[in-house]
């Protein structure tokens, strides 16, 4: 019996380590990644990289068309997806108690969520990009704005589920029509988790490389143009740090650093801003 | 039924023991004797500590951080709630089971073989002997003899609360704690689990905690009346039941509170 | 007259109240046609692949723009691959890190490990690429692959698949990158699913003496069965559309080796390289069928992910 006893500890404290250690081997690798970023983007870091359009080979230069380039791209893109996912979302917490339609879209929605994001650039190309015989700006934005769409629909949804039912009740005992109920207190409510949502879905978006290569795909000089091919981090990264120039890699650990650190602050506060708001509740 | 003997055999004693949720205390210096081989019953309004009470038995508490006991609760005359007992070999010792049936999601003879597999190496047939005495001690074998291999969550809840009595007891402990077991049974499940209790006592020291009195009435030899962490009253039950000593003991019984 | 004027507003607000949960069924809608119009445009795109090659465009492993020859095999073998080697070291430690997360780690420590696990997945993808073609893949080529092909390359039936010139860069490679990058999905989807196990059902089998391994793995695993493959599943969708990582480590080689040291294609690798440089409808409409190809597997894995972790929350609803 004691034998037994003692396997079994033994066998509990050796899967508990093991535990312990792909913990560790989790960490590891966020540590190793951050630090290489660190070490190989930082000294490349400077001032032109903000100032400057991005070089020919062998020349120096910057990486503001490509900044912009994103910018505008994600920015239009959020702009697009978010209030219909905002309006998807309501949908499916405010009426979607009945019918096949809100069961349905929730499903295809989280499978959206997942869905992978080169396929969603050839969408776009296909339907888009072709029709209008050039790659251009809009094109990136609208592909942004399909991933963002499931990310903001999902949150909203959970968001206004967490509201409670009371504070929908209280508003129709004082004659309110519903329209006046979910955009005036359900949807207020819920504020703070809807903005988590659509952070979360910004710091997605920003890092996506696949769907702007058969969208925006790039451009080697400023443009604010989104009729035009247009720059943007990923893309400039991807092609720099293939490219056999070292210039031109410097430039691409400078951008990967750059839009990594944005996407992790996004996320970090993304989950603050929404902890914060749970615990107001 | 009740203890028609002066000095039954101490088999858990209490002393001085506090217990606290974080900085808040919540049992107050409470001692009590526990008679081998009976059934001692806690009762008491909601939140009055009997349910933390029975779960420092086998150390329930220590699975959440911020929780801790002071003072000693004595096995046999062996402090539990010293840290150097070892935590698995007292829960071998002393059985528990909860307000919910909580069968294992595997078959009713696996439910019964899981904790006998975790003290003893035996073979085939002595497992299959060892689940059917459990299971006739439990008064289950007859309902499930049929249907060993399926799964225990298909069983009625009055079922599957005695599959969890015969799955603590399998272990052979000297203890069976059952904390408000059949809270959430119909009348004829319960009075089942009543029975059940009173034959098993024949073998183990039962505590039971219940906010049902008159369940408390008809099942226990002792009982000890809580409220607000202390212990009001302990005595054998039919004194406390007919002639409390306390004014706050006869108030909760007669209903005038709680 | 004021009764009046309230009925009109009544009128009005009825009128608000109609046009407002139309909109809202319109954006979901949306998401529907969106799904329609993904898949018809990527079927009509693929038309002239379908009528030139048929089913054989699957099973066929030629890629040859300059006799226009196209199959899909390698890239579907190099997918399935290289995601295949992803859950293999991915679930075990995913599940070692749930069971950090929800048993072993002091509660102080949660969340923020639980925000770095997060975060490994917020690192976008083209970063994990970098880092695996610059950093990871040359320390490989120097001490694991010799390694490899030393000690296991030897043996009788695993050797092949570990033996070949220690390029850093491959199949396997693209495995080890993938795996990580999956990591933060199924631990999180595994932390999640473990959250929802009753206090109650642990303490039953703590309360018999179990160890907190024993509880694990035979009580709260059990239990959150189907979440925790639903879990895999979502991984594995992620796996098999990743696109930016793997085709920095992959090797880009439209060609099949039994080592998994050799470069080897994905569906989504072989799309971002030759997509834009694609000349001819036959070569385009060949990339739309992979993918479609893509689509269709992931849309698959991810519907069963999903109805999976749809079955264990009814299921805990009912309660258990």
């Amino acid at each position: 019996m004691f034998d037994l006893y003692t396997r079994r500890r033994i066998t509990n404290l050796v899967s508990l380590g093991i535990s312990v250690l792909t913990m560790a081997f989790g960490l590891f690798w966020l540590g190793w990644i951050l630090w290489t970023l660190l070490a190989y983007g930082l000294p490349h870091l400077s001032l032109s990289v903000f100032t400057q359009t991005t070089p020919p080979p062998g020349s120096t230069g910057g990486l503001v068309n490509a900044i912009f380039g994103s910018l505008m791209m994600t920015g239009l893109g959020v702009l697009i997806g978010t209030p219909i996912g905002i309006l998807a979302g309501t949908y499916l917490a405010e009426f979607g108690q009945r019918g096949w339609l809100a069961p349905l879209t929730r499903f295809i929605n989280d499978v959206l969520l997942s869905a992978p994001s080169i396929v969603i650039g050839m969408f776009v190309y296909e339907v888009y990009v072709v029709k209008v015989g050039h790659f251009a700006g809009w094109g990136g934005a609208f592909a942004l704005a399909i991933i963002v769409i499931p990310v903001v629909i999902r949150t909203t949804e959970n968001m206004l589920r967490l509201v409670p039912n009371s504070l929908r009740e209280a508003a129709a005992a004082l004659g309110a029509p519903q329209w006046k109920i979910i955009n005036f207190v359900t949807l207020r409510a819920a504020r703070a988790g809807i903005l988590t949502g659509i952070l979360l879905a910004v710091a997605r978006v920003s890092g996506e490389t696949a769907p702007l290569l058969f969208t925006a795909l790039n451009n080697q000089f400023w443009s604010s143009n989104m009729n035009q091919p247009m720059a943007n981090l990923p893309v400039v990264i991807f092609q720099f740090a293939m490219s056999p120039y070292d210039d031109w890699q410097s430039l691409a650990w400078a951008g990967a650093l750059l839009i990594t650190v944005s996407v992790l602050t996004l996320n970090i506060l993304a989950r603050v801003l929404f902890r914060q708001q749970s615990t107001h509740h | 039924m009740h203890a028609e003997t002066a000095t039954p055999n101490p088999k858990l004693i209490v002393k001085d023991l506090n217990f606290f949720y974080g900085k808040e205390r919540a049992l107050k210096d409470i001692n009590l004797t526990i008679p081998e081989k009976m059934v001692t019953a806690f009762i008491g309004p909601s939140g009055c500590g009997k349910s933390t009470l029975l779960r420092t038995f086998n150390r329930m508490y220590q699975l959440y951080p911020k929780q801790s006991a002071t003072g000693e609760v004595l096995l046999d005359g062996q402090n539990l709630l010293d840290k150097k007992q070892d935590l698995n070999m007292l829960r071998a010792k002393i059985g528990m089971v909860f307000q919910k049936p909580t069968p294992f999601p595997m078959s009713i003879y696996d439910n019964i073989a899981f904790g006998v597999k975790l003290y003893e190496k035996l073979s085939r047939n002595e497992m299959d002997e060892r689940v059917e005495w459990t299971l006739k001690k439990a008064a289950l074998w007859n309902e499930v003899k049929d249907k060993l291999k399926q799964s225990g969550t298909g069983l009625s809840g009055g079922q599957q609360q005695r599959l969890c009595i015969a799955r603590a007891i399998a272990v052979k402990p000297q203890v069976l704690l059952l904390d408000e077991p059949t809270s959430a049974l119909d009348p004829i499940s319960t009075a089942n689990i009543e029975k059940l209790v009173d034959e098993l006592k024949q073998d183990f020291t039962i505590v039971i905690v219940t906010h049902n009195m008159q369940q408390a009435a008809r099942i226990s030899d002792f009982t000890a009346y809580m409220y607000l962490g202390e212990l009001i009253e302990f005595g054998d039950t039919s004194t406390v039941f007919t002639n409390p000593k306390r004014k706050e003991t006869e108030d909760y019984i007669t209903g005038r509170f709680g | 007259m004021p009764t009046f004027l309230q009925e009109a507003s009544h009128k009005r607000q009825a009128l608000l109240d109609i046009l407002f949960r139309n909109l809202t069924r319109l954006a979901a809608f949306t998401v529907l046609a969106l799904l329609g119009a993904i898949i018809a445009s990527l079927i009509v795109g693929s038309m002239p692949a379908i009528h030139a090659f048929g089913f054989g465009f699957i099973t066929s492993s030629e890629w040859n723009p300059v006799t226009d020859q196209y199959g899909a095999w390698i890239p579907i073998v190099g997918t399935l691959i290289t995601s295949g080697i992803a859950l293999l070291i991915a679930i075990p430690v995913s599940f070692g890190i749930a069971v950090f997360l929800t048993e072993l780690s002091p509660r102080w420590l949660r969340r923020p490990l639980g925000i770095a696990v997060e975060l490994l997945a917020g690192i976008p993808s083209i970063i994990y690429g970098m880092w695996g073609l610059f950093v990871f893949a040359p320390l490989f080529a120097d001490h694991v692959e010799p390694w490899l092909n030393d000690h296991i390359g030897t043996w009788p039936l695993l050797g092949p698949f570990f033996s070949g010139p220690p390029m850093g860069i491959g199949m396997l490679t693209a495995g080890i990158i993938l795996s990580i990058m999956v990591i933060p999905f199924i631990a999180s989807v595994m932390r999640d699913v473990f959250d929802v196990v009753p206090p109650m059902l642990k303490e039953s089998a703590y309360g018999l003496g179990a160890t907190t391994w024993e509880v694990m793995r035979n009580v709260v695993l059990p239990y959150t069965k189907i979440g925790v493959v639903g879990g895999i599943m979502l991984g594995l969708g992620r796996a098999l559309g990743e696109t930016m990582a793997v085709t920095f480590v992959i090797g880009n080689a439209h060609e099949l080796n039994k080592s998994l040291l050799m470069p080897g294609n994905s569906i989504s690798s072989a799309l971002a390289n030759e997509f834009t440089e694609a000349v001819g409808e036959l070569y385009t409409s060949s990339l739309i069928e992979l993918g479609l190809i893509l689509f269709f597997i992931t849309f698959v894995v991810l519907s069963l992910a999903r109805l999976m972790l749809f079955k264990l929350a009814k299921s805990e609803g009912r309660g258990a």
